[in-house]
């Protein structure tokens, strides 16, 4: 079986003009999002405290609220369904840091007589640990991409790293703001994703930039453009079928992975579809715009091959004592 | 037809006996070796940061310092006034200033401390060093004696460990029941701190009527009964002495056949409470567990021997936590909670189930896929994937290393990227195919046009993941251990492993003709 024949070269360069507004436009949209209805950040970076409750038959919400109303460690608790309507979590903004004195105990005494339940969960993230883990998270974040940077600045070219680095921004934005859009709670696993959004997109990049690397180094063809156009036609099959098999996998894991993993699962379903569309929009009309030139290039590889000719010899001559 | 071996084909059946061997014991859940550690989100437990109020530590050394201070006065007769202290520093007078030779020479023994001698006033500071080495000990000794006290409390291999400068990770798998996680959490918190301190009887008459403040003047403070909160005891700040000299502690029974603690001192211990016994009968004595009055019984005559009794309304159980706390030593300074995740077992339960659906589903679904598009060429792509999942596997339990969810979701993840090279080498030979090259040549060059594109991404991902191992905490560290280990695993099962299967095959694969059933494509 094949999707795409090779037989023909698709002008993806000519409809780049087109797919950069687009990409403008919903990374500029999620900005706006993410400033005006804002990230939800979730107890592990915000702080506070999350018990997790289930019944034997569907959770009385209401009830539970009467009943936790009078307590006033369940001040401005918020009480939802979580996955099943037999499932709820509570959710606070405050923790408390006596060892003795359990959250879990305490709504357990409270609940008591409203059914047949157990608490399955309970996180309790004190305010310096949540502002830790968050700065951690802003830090890794940033490493990974410098990181990533500084290899592809290695094996390519500046340019190349530039560009992939503006597609990865481009990726983790619109992820972002697909997060924000549907309301989902930040946490560590989102992180992780976002993370993990990062490696798969730049792979996906990096397979189109491998080959017109070798478009450019082997090819006689000195029009940036068509070498472009031709490595990722060249790769299309692979990038849809990856594409495709991931998108499988991690649509399995959003189906079935239960609520827990909904979060991480949401977040790279997004992150693939964004990832495999900026590889070929986004990542390589910006090597194009960068004016990345050819036969400069060309001409800088000469010259290296010419250094590295005239070390050997100078090598060899060494070596056999002549000199 | 002959079929060639060569070292990559002897290299892969190595890895993929070594993933066999390694993966059963965690697959069949056998009872002999090393399997992997389900992470605390799959198995149910007990996850605890705890930070520690090392500032208390240093009162504490502070306010010992000062009782022996006393005790030293009291044995050589030398007579001080107004010994006070504050959280840093103690300050008394000397009525004979002839014994300001003998002060200072017990004094400039005490480590860390700097003494300054005007006339009859003398003051005593910690320095800054001693300060810091005493919150630094306060950490390690809390975590010291967490430790210890879980260790007896019978639960299979608790972590305690330190995270970071100053805090502490108590890690507790296959706590299974509520009662268990309060007894559990209870026994890591309890301060365990034993005084044994004098009743002020010349004023204790009248503890009902004063305030706090007032106690303070007179050097002393108000402690409530344990068992009833409203009654109170007037008692002397400095105790006689403190936990630090207790040697053992265990569980008794009184004539009326409840349970008591045991304790007994050492021998510096039994020789100042020996002392204090003998000058003070007719006088009462409060045995004080962390800052509550347990009992406050008459001295009768000079106790030698150095052992006591701490009786109060508890179960056995209570008895016997407690007991263990008081052996394993008083936590310096109290403990708070920073972070706490508990999990029952039934979610954990849940997740496993979630997620190997995920993952099996997911896995079938790729395998299908791949025999479809690619005919043999898929299924010598999922053979390297089947054993890459195994080598992952293997390497995980060898370690001993945990498996979380987002582990779990990293092993996922790691399916697609070694299928994602094996889809990149396939496409490459089929477009060498194309070209009209000999099946040797497009095997071989597919491999090497594939490489530096397959290296240069897996090397950054690894990359990513390193930073996340670095940055991340618990079930992220876990879900970076996955990925890395899963990438390294694929190239040696979808680069290495597949390219010595069509090694092997090649010359079969030239003989039949039919790039329709080895590569799926026509011609």
């Amino acid at each position: 079986m094949e999707f795409f024949k090779y037989t023909k070269t698709f002008n993806f360069m000519g409809k780049s003009k087109f797919a950069m507004f687009l990409s403008v436009v919903l990374v500029l949209a999620s900005y706006a999002l993410l400033m005006t209805k804002g990230l939800n950040y979730g107890v592990d970076f915000a702080g506070g405290t999350i018990v997790q409750v289930k019944y034997d038959t569907t959770a009385p919400i209401d009830e539970m609220r009467d009943r936790l109303k009078g307590n006033e460690l369940f001040n401005n608790a918020s009480i939802t369904e979580f996955g099943s309507p037999d499932e709820v979590v509570i959710r606070m903004k405050s923790t408390t840091g006596n060892v003795t004195v359990d959250i879990g105990d305490v709504t357990r005494e409270a609940l008591k007589g409203s059914g047949n339940f157990e608490i399955r969960r309970v996180d309790i993230v004190g305010p310096k640990v949540g502002s830790e883990l968050k700065e951690k998270g802003i830090t890794s974040l940033i490493l990974a991409i410098l990181g990533i940077l500084i290899y592809v600045a290695f094996r390519f070219e500046w340019r190349f790293a530039v560009a992939s680095i503006v597609a990865l921004v481009h990726d983790v934005s619109l992820a972002l703001g697909a997060i924000t859009l549907v309301g989902l709670d930040v946490n560590l696993d989102v992180l992780a994703a976002l993370l993990t959004i990062l490696g798969y997109s730049l792979n996906d990049t990096i397979i189109v930039f491998d080959r017109i690397r070798e478009g450019v180094t082997k090819g006689r063809n000195s029009e940036l453009s068509d070498i472009i156009d031709e490595s990722i036609t060249r790769t299309l099959a692979r990038t849809t079928l990856t594409s495709l098999t991931t998108f499988f996998v991690v649509f399995t894991l959003f189906i079935f992975g239960g609520e827990i993993i909904h979060a991480f699962a949401f977040t790279l379903l997004v992150g693939v579809v964004v990832g495999t569309y900026s590889s070929i929009f986004v990542a390589s009309p910006i090597l194009l715009a960068f004016g990345f030139d050819v036969k400069n290039y060309h001409v800088k590889l000469a010259a290296k091959a010419k250094r590295e000719a005239e070390k050997d010899r100078m090598r060899a001559q060494f070596e056999s004592g002549v000199m | 037809m002959r079929m060639k071996l060569n070292y990559r084909i002897v290299i892969f059946a190595l890895a993929i006996v070594f993933g066999v061997f390694f993966s059963v014991p965690s697959l069949m859940q056998t009872e002999n070796g090393k399997k992997v550690t389900l992470g605390l989100d799959l198995q149910g437990g007990l996850h605890m940061l705890l930070g520690v109020k090392t500032e208390e530590a240093v009162k504490s050394r502070v306010k010992s310092i000062a009782a022996s201070i006393k005790h030293f006065s009291e044995r050589k007769d030398i007579l001080i006034d107004s010994l006070k202290f504050t959280d840093e520093a103690i300050s008394f007078t000397l009525l004979d200033t002839d014994d300001t030779k003998a002060m200072n020479a017990f004094l400039s023994e005490i480590e860390g401390a700097k003494i300054v001698i005007d006339a009859e006033n003398i003051s005593l500071t910690l320095t800054d060093e001693e300060i810091v080495r005493t919150q630094k000990q306060a950490i390690s000794q809390a975590i010291e004696t967490i430790r210890n006290r879980l260790d007896q409390f019978g639960l299979a291999e608790p972590v305690v460990a330190r995270q970071g400068e100053e805090k502490i990770l108590v890690q507790l798998a296959g706590i299974k029941t509520q009662e268990e996680e309060q007894r559990a959490r209870e026994l890591i918190s309890r301060a365990a701190k034993l005084e044994l301190m004098a009743v002020d009887e010349d004023r204790a008459a009248r503890v009902d009527t004063m305030s706090a403040e007032d106690a303070a003047a007179y050097g002393d403070v108000i402690l409530n009964d344990v068992a009833n909160p409203d009654r109170k005891y007037l008692v002397r700040e400095i105790p006689i002495l403190d936990g630090s000299m207790l040697t053992d502690a265990h569980v008794g029974f009184d004539q009326n056949n409840r349970p008591l603690i045991n304790f007994s001192l050492n021998s510096e211990g039994a020789e100042i409470f020996g002392d204090f016994t003998g000058k003070s009968v007719g006088k009462r004595l409060a045995v004080v567990l962390d800052g509550k009055v347990y009992s406050a019984p008459n001295i009768n005559e000079r106790i030698g021997g150095g052992s006591g009794q701490i009786s109060g309304d508890y179960t056995v159980l209570e008895a016997k936590d407690l007991a263990i706390a008081l052996r394993s030593g008083s936590i310096l300074a109290p403990i708070y909670l920073m972070e706490k995740r508990s999990v029952g077992p039934s979610l954990g339960a849940d997740s496993i189930k979630a997620s190997m659906i995920a993952l099996i589903g997911g896995f079938i679904l790729v395998i299908i896929f791949m025999v479809v598009y690619y005919r043999l060429a898929g299924i010598i792509a999922n053979i390297a994937l089947i054993a890459n999942l195994l080598i992952i596997l293997a390497i995980m339990s060898l370690f001993g290393a945990t498996l979380t969810l987002p582990g779990m979701a990293g092993i996922v993840l790691t399916v697609g990227m070694a299928v994602d090279a094996n889809v990149i080498i396939s496409e490459r030979i089929r477009e060498l195919i194309y070209q009209g090259v000999s099946i040797h040549k497009a095997i071989e060059d597919g491999y090497s046009n594939a490489m530096r594109a397959i290296l240069d991404a897996n090397i950054t991902t690894l990359i990513a993941a390193v930073v996340l191992y670095a940055y991340g905490t618990g079930a992220i560290k876990g879900f970076a251990i996955t990925i890395s280990i899963g990438i390294l695993a694929s190239m040696l099962t979808a680069i290495l492993g597949t390219h010595g299967i069509y090694e092997m095959l090649e010359k079969k694969i030239q003989k039949s003709k039919n790039n329709r059933l080895w590569f799926g494509i026509k011609g």
